[in-house]
Parts: C-alpha cells; structure tokens; sequence
C-alpha cells in the first residue's frame, strides 16, 4: 500500500493505492493515526480513486478514525470512491456517517449513489 | 467443473493470495465482475477470520481453502485448526467482535455476499466456513440454482 499526504487548507489530504486489507490494516491506521495528532487543527480526507478493494479489516481503520476524529470535532471524508467499494461502505452503513465521493477540498458535490 | 485445493500459512500476505485465487477460479464460469467482486470479499473476510480469531494471529497456522465450481454455481470452503468459536450464533451478529478496531462485520458480509453459509467450530479444534455462489442470469438466480 501506497499513502501520500498533502496539506489543502484546512484537510489533510491522503491519497491511498492498493488494497484495505488485514495486511495493510495496521500500517494505515498508524499512518492515520501520525497525521490526525500531527495536524490537529485540520479534517481527514481519504481518496480511494487507487482503491479498489476494501474489506471489514479495512472498514475498520476508516470507522476507528472517524471515531477518533468525531471525538474531538474534526471530520473525515472520503473521496474518489469506486463502485465497487462503495457497495462495501453502504452496506456497512458508512454512508450515513460518513461523506462518501464527495471532495471538500475542492468544493465538489457528493457523487450520486449508484 | 473445477477444484482447487490450496494451504497457506496464516499470515495477512495470504489473505489477498486467498481472493486473487478465488477471483481466477470465478473467471472460469458466468460470473459478472461485480459478482467476482462480492466472492473477493467473502473470501477475504473468511481467510481473515481464520487468521485473526482462529489462530488468533498466530503466523503458523495452516488455513485451507478448498474451491469448487459446477454448472450452477460455485463453492468455497475455508478451514483452520485454531481455537474455535464457543457460540458460533453469537460470532455471526453484527457488530460482534472482540476487537474494538474490527466490526464484526465479517460474517455479515458473507452471508450479504454469498447465496448460502454455513459455519462448523468445534473448541479446541477448528472452525470451517462453508460458502456458496450461484451464477445469475440477467440479475435472476439461473434455474439450476433455484
């Protein structure tokens, strides 16, 4: 798994390539978790345009930040979500919590749900 | 008709092993690539599952999956010789997980994914999840599957 990050006003932005596994489950929430406390003034933006697999394991990093994040009023978003994927967030339920497609960095409007 | 038997360790570099073997396998029949899709999940999360509760991460542990396909569908079957599920009604809630990263969501996505599981653990011996995925014609179960 590939993770970049870039700092966009007032998001940490990080690009995410590969798949959301339990092999890639621990270095992710570790990398998430390292920019969450670095840039604590700052909401989370995931893109998954390079995703395209995501399991429960996966599932599980992104709902452990949102936790952590909702905790202390910060946000996270996803971004470039693929069907495939999004399938997997709806049916856990992530949509309702969560902006799925949508890209507040760049002011773009929530993707329509397939 | 095809079988494919494989053995692997139980280490997280298996799991995607696991589902990349299983999508092959479902190449070979009617599925759709969204239904590919679905079966990669429900093996990953079994494979997972195997890992995580059966040999509770433990990397030497051998997990087997046994995959076979037939006219009207396929049949995947994972297998561990870990610790088993003491309530195995309880483990298929969703929600239900022993880790607070986790959620519990495995089972939930096998049972969403696949047209039938069934779950066996013995304490002390093991646990096999037994998982099966018609083919369907133009969104309709074929009428073999019916």
């Amino acid at each position: 798994m590939t993770i970049m990050h870039a700092i966009q006003g007032r998001h940490v932005r990080v690009t995410l390539r590969g798949d959301l596994d339990l092999k890639t489950a621990e270095p992710l929430r570790d990398a998430l978790d390292k920019l969450v406390d670095r840039y604590r003034d700052k909401n989370l933006v995931l893109d998954l345009t390079e995703v395209d697999f995501v399991d429960s394991s996966g599932l599980g990093v992104i709902l452990g930040r949102y936790r952590r994040l909702s905790a202390q009023g910060r946000q996270i978003s996803l971004a470039g979500v693929k069907p495939s994927v999004r399938s997997i967030l709806e049916l856990a339920g992530v949509d309702s919590i969560i902006s799925i497609g949508g890209d507040p960095v760049r002011g773009q409007t929530a993707a329509p749900k397939s | 008709m095809n079988r494919v038997e494989m053995r692997f360790l139980s280490l997280a570099d298996n799991v995607g092993l696991a589902r990349i073997a299983a999508a092959a396998l479902a190449g070979q029949a009617n599925f759709s690539i969204h239904d590919i899709e679905e079966i990669k999940v429900a093996v990953s999360e079994a494979v997972s599952n195997a890992i995580i509760h059966g040999y509770e991460n433990r990397p030497d542990g051998w997990v087997d999956l046994i995959m076979e396909l037939d006219q009207s569908g396929m049949t995947i079957i994972v297998e561990d010789a870990g610790v088993g599920i003491a309530d195995v009604e309880q483990a298929r809630e969703p929600a239900y997980s022993k880790d607070p990263e986790r959620m519990g969501l495995g089972f939930v996505f096998m049972e969403s994914f696949m047209h039938g599981l069934e779950v066996e653990s013995t304490l002390g011996r093991g646990t096999q999840v037994r998982m099966r995925r018609f083919v369907t014609l133009s969104g309709e179960l074929s009428r073999d599957a019916q």
